[in-house]
């Protein structure tokens, strides 16, 4: 087990190197910071100091050694446009971003499990019939269209839902701002959960279905129905136990696909996270943000990753993380 | 249990406070921006500029009709040809309860100078001489007629709060460009709002300063909060959804349903940012010909483009200068004649065509990427085919520095709000030293089109420097300098009760300290 995490340890910190590198390299091709430093008017020369100041007349070694320098001592380097760390820009972006993740996915398992049993077991009713049509309809529409379209009819339409933003929020520690204490909070928090989670629960709601179908096919339920054992039981006690496992594991990749698609969740509500920052910051060519914001996502995917493969530790025996470690 | 109570008791306070705050008149206000330091001489832009009309206040400003208001100066004459003395008002007084006098313009003055972004505007200007408490020379070093334009962007600041040094021994004055400074967190102006609140691209929240100087001002609201809302669906779909009270801008999609919205106003008014092509002729040999770039301007159709592109949301241009400047020439109309464009081909012995590369930004201007589309076909019918290739601005501008295509996009705005600017910028011959031409892509060369700019720009007889002006616009035109497509208009929209069509202008910074709100 410790030999694993260790393992990982050192996978998570070759991930984030990589990415920096990637990241570093593809600045240049970014565009250009000081077009959005500097007014229009200002002459070549002016530009051409600030650029010296910055460092960016530098090669890309010399640019990249000074950065990982800095980096190693916790050091992203400074945004050009919140002109603050830009670790602590994300930071602080971070908590907007988790509460919206986590928003989705309260909606996501609260309606695949009952859905996908439901379908799994009734496959022929006209409301499996529905629900399989909807789940086809979440898959293939983009989600920024899914979002305008439940901003105009929700929020313009009826005015049930605020338009845009976080609302009132309770501070917790720290930088964390929370949307669950007011009812204007969860009243913000809605739609935009509700969006991000339009992708992944079809997805979901699918893959449990044809995951409990198979299992209703084995042989351990059909022993359990000669049994005469309760129907009930045997779907949510005996068959979706065993059909959890592959659920936990896409479960695990999607949660960290979920924080990319916050990008565009974020953006079309104004949602004052991570991902919004990010789509701001290629705009604005804020290149130390761009670069710490992917070392920061790096980081998230490979720690939900492990999280993922304990938790298969624990719900399926069988599985050796030890030994996966040696 | 104690977590759940104190929950409860928030919910009922923040109840509370709402409440109370609905007693005051509050304007939300979104925008596609924020501003990106409160430090007025970090970044000339639109967003800096908003800022400073609503904390602080500048010597003279516009008017609707693009004539000059006394603000904080109340009088002005010119005492010889180099020198301008403002009279400045009484009893002005500062955020931080400083009353505002000479030494605070001179000290502002004095910062502008030293700033990246504002020292081009004020290059030829030399001093502020403090004649007494209230009264300032402006010193320019030779006859300059732009005086009142330029004192637009005088903005008195505090000059006793922005001095000293910070607990961390920083000088308060420092103007720093990326980076943290005082100034770019701290701010005391005379202005009609006071920051107390501000979350960088989230919000700004202003509250009316008590001891404002513009008593007779009918503004009548309490506090603004301005939220940036980047995506323009979710822009509108706040107001339209009472979210927010006052958008800038509203996209041409969506004009229609702001205007035809009940409970929704839509305020629109030509603006001054004209759209252009250029030519370059140190990459196509052809288009040194006058004949060929008259031809080009010809073959667009910039009535069509602004009919079915903008969507009407635009003012057709044949000229760079808008009407209202001084350059404004009217005898200039747009061409557009498919086939004296192929005649024109045809004489200068390009009737079977040339190939060439076109680029164009796609989320700098409105439609930007549609309208360099629809040039590129428009070019098909004289036999030019294009290679156009769209990107978004930042990578756009470092190809324009390069001069990487044939044909490339740019839009202007004058921040002098005067003619020349156009010229000295979009179409004057390249110079480094003087930073003439920076964005003269098509490397178009006239020196007489330059004497003129140059002779303006020392006439201070209004009435002849239009003259020259107009007829440096008129020498463009003929030689098809570039191709001028259209003006944007602008387009705020608006809550009804919200009487924002008094205080906006063609310069796009509407005077909130103005606004006045049915109550």
């Amino acid at each position: 087990m410790l030999a694993y995490l260790v393992k990982r340890v050192f996978q998570a910190v070759a991930v984030m190197f990589v990415i920096s590198l990637i990241g570093f390299a593809i600045q240049d091709n970014l565009g250009d910071p000081l077009r959005e430093l500097l007014g229009q008017s200002v002459s070549e020369e002016v530009r051409q100091e600030l650029r010296e100041e910055l460092g960016l007349n530098d090669s890309f070694v010399i640019q990249y050694t000074r950065f990982l320098g800095k980096a190693l001592q916790g050091d992203l380097g400074t945004s050009y446009f919140f002109k603050e760390p830009a670790l602590d820009v994300i930071l602080k972006k971070l908590p907007a971003t988790l509460e919206l993740v986590l928003g989705a996915t309260f909606i996501i398992v609260g309606f695949s499990v009952p859905l996908g049993v439901y379908t799994a077991i009734r496959p022929n009713t006209i409301l499996s019939r529905i629900i399989m049509g909807l789940s086809i309809v979440g898959i293939s529409v983009p989600v920024f269209l899914t979002a305008i379209l439940m901003i105009y009819v929700f929020a313009v339409g009826y005015g049930w839902f605020p338009s845009f933003g976080r609302g009132d929020l309770v501070h917790v520690f720290g930088y964390w701002e929370t949307n669950f204490a007011t009812l204007d909070g969860w009243s913000h928090i809605f739609l935009p959960s509700l969006a991000l989670a339009s992708i992944m629960l079809p997805l979901f709601i699918r893959l449990i279905r044809s995951e409990m179908m198979e299992v209703l096919q084995s042989e351990y339920v059909k022993y359990a129905r000669a049994k005469g054992i309760w129907p009930w039981r045997i779907y949510f006690v005996h068959a979706l136990k065993n059909t959890l496992l592959p659920v936990i594991t896409v479960g695990g990749v999607q949660i960290g696909t979920m924080v990319a698609y916050t990008i565009l969740t974020e953006t079309v509500f104004q949602w004052p996270g991570m991902g919004f920052m990010f789509l701001e910051a290629v705009n604005r060519v804020d290149t130390p943000l761009i670069v710490a914001y992917l070392i920061v996502v790096g980081f998230i995917f490979v720690v939900t990753n492990t999280i993922v493969d304990l938790i298969y530790g624990l719900v399926n025996p069988m599985v050796n993380l030890a030994r996966m470690g040696a | 249990m104690k977590n759940i109570i104190r929950t409860v008791a928030i919910c009922v306070m923040s109840l509370a406070f709402a409440t109370a705050v609905q007693a005051q008149t509050t304007v939300n206000v979104a925008y596609d921006a924020d501003p990106v330091s409160l430090d007025p001489h970090e970044q000339l832009s639109g967003g800096t500029l908003q800022l400073s009309h609503m904390v602080f206040d500048p010597l003279v400003r516009w008017t609707q009709d693009l004539e000059f208001e006394a603000r904080i100066a109340e009088s002005w004459e010119q005492i010889d040809a180099t020198t301008t003395r403002f009279k400045l008002r009484d009893g002005v007084k500062f955020h931080s309860g400083n009353a505002l006098t000479a030494a605070d313009v001179k000290w502002t003055f004095d910062r502008l100078k030293e700033s990246d972004d504002f020292k081009g505007i004020f290059s030829l200007f030399t001093a502020v001489n403090i004649i007494d408490d209230l009264t300032i020379d402006l010193v320019t070093s030779e006859p300059y007629p732009l005086v009142l334009h330029t004192a637009t962007y005088i903005f008195p600041m505090d000059s006793k709060f922005y001095s000293g040094t910070t607990a961390d021994g920083k000088d308060k004055a420092e103007l720093v460009k990326h980076g943290d400074s005082f100034a770019s967190r701290n701010v005391s102006g005379t202005g009609p709002y006071v920051v107390s609140e501000r979350e960088q691209g989230v919000k700004v929240v202003f509250d009316r300063f008590a001891d404002y100087w513009d008593t007779a001002s009918e503004g009548n609201v309490d506090k603004i909060v301005l939220t940036p809302i980047k995506e323009d669906p979710t822009r509108v779909a706040a107001l339209l959804a009472g979210d927010v009270d006052f958008i800038a801008p509203v996209p041409p999609t969506d004009l229609k349903r702001v205007e035809e919205n009940a409970g929704t106003n839509l305020i629109t008014m030509p603006g001054t940012r004209i759209i252009t092509f250029q030519m370059n002729q140190d990459r196509v040999e052809a288009f040194k010909d006058a004949r060929v770039r008259k031809a080009i301007d010809y073959a667009v159709n910039n009535a069509g483009i602004v009919d079915r592109i903008m969507r009407g949301f635009g003012t057709v241009g044949a000229q760079a200068s808008p009407a209202g400047y001084l350059g404004y020439n009217a005898e200039l109309t747009p061409r557009f004649d498919v086939e004296m464009a192929q005649s024109l081909m045809k004489e200068a012995g390009y009737e079977d065509g040339f190939s060439i590369t076109m680029m164009a930004p796609n989320n700098r201007y409105v439609n930007d990427d549609k309208i360099a589309q629809a040039v590129a076909s428009m070019l098909s019918k004289i036999n030019i085919k294009v290679d156009l290739q769209t990107m978004p601005k930042a990578q756009y501008w470092p190809k324009f520095d390069e001069r990487a295509a044939d044909m490339m996009m740019i839009g202007w705005h004058a921040d002098t709000e005067d003619s020349a600017n156009f010229h000295q910028f979009l179409s004057a011959c390249q110079d480094d030293a003087t930073g003439n031409g920076q964005y003269n892509s098509g490397a178009y060369c006239n020196a007489e089109a330059d004497a003129l700019m140059n002779a303006s720009n020392s006439e201070t007889d209004m009435a002849k420097r239009g003259e020259m002006l107009q007829k440096l616009e008129g020498i463009l035109y003929d030689e098809a300098a570039f191709i001028p497509l259209h003006w944007q208009n602008l387009a705020w929209g608006a809550r009804e009760g919200i009487h924002a069509e008094k205080i906006v202008n063609a310069l796009n910074f509407p005077y909130f300290g103005d606004l006045v709100v049915d109550k």
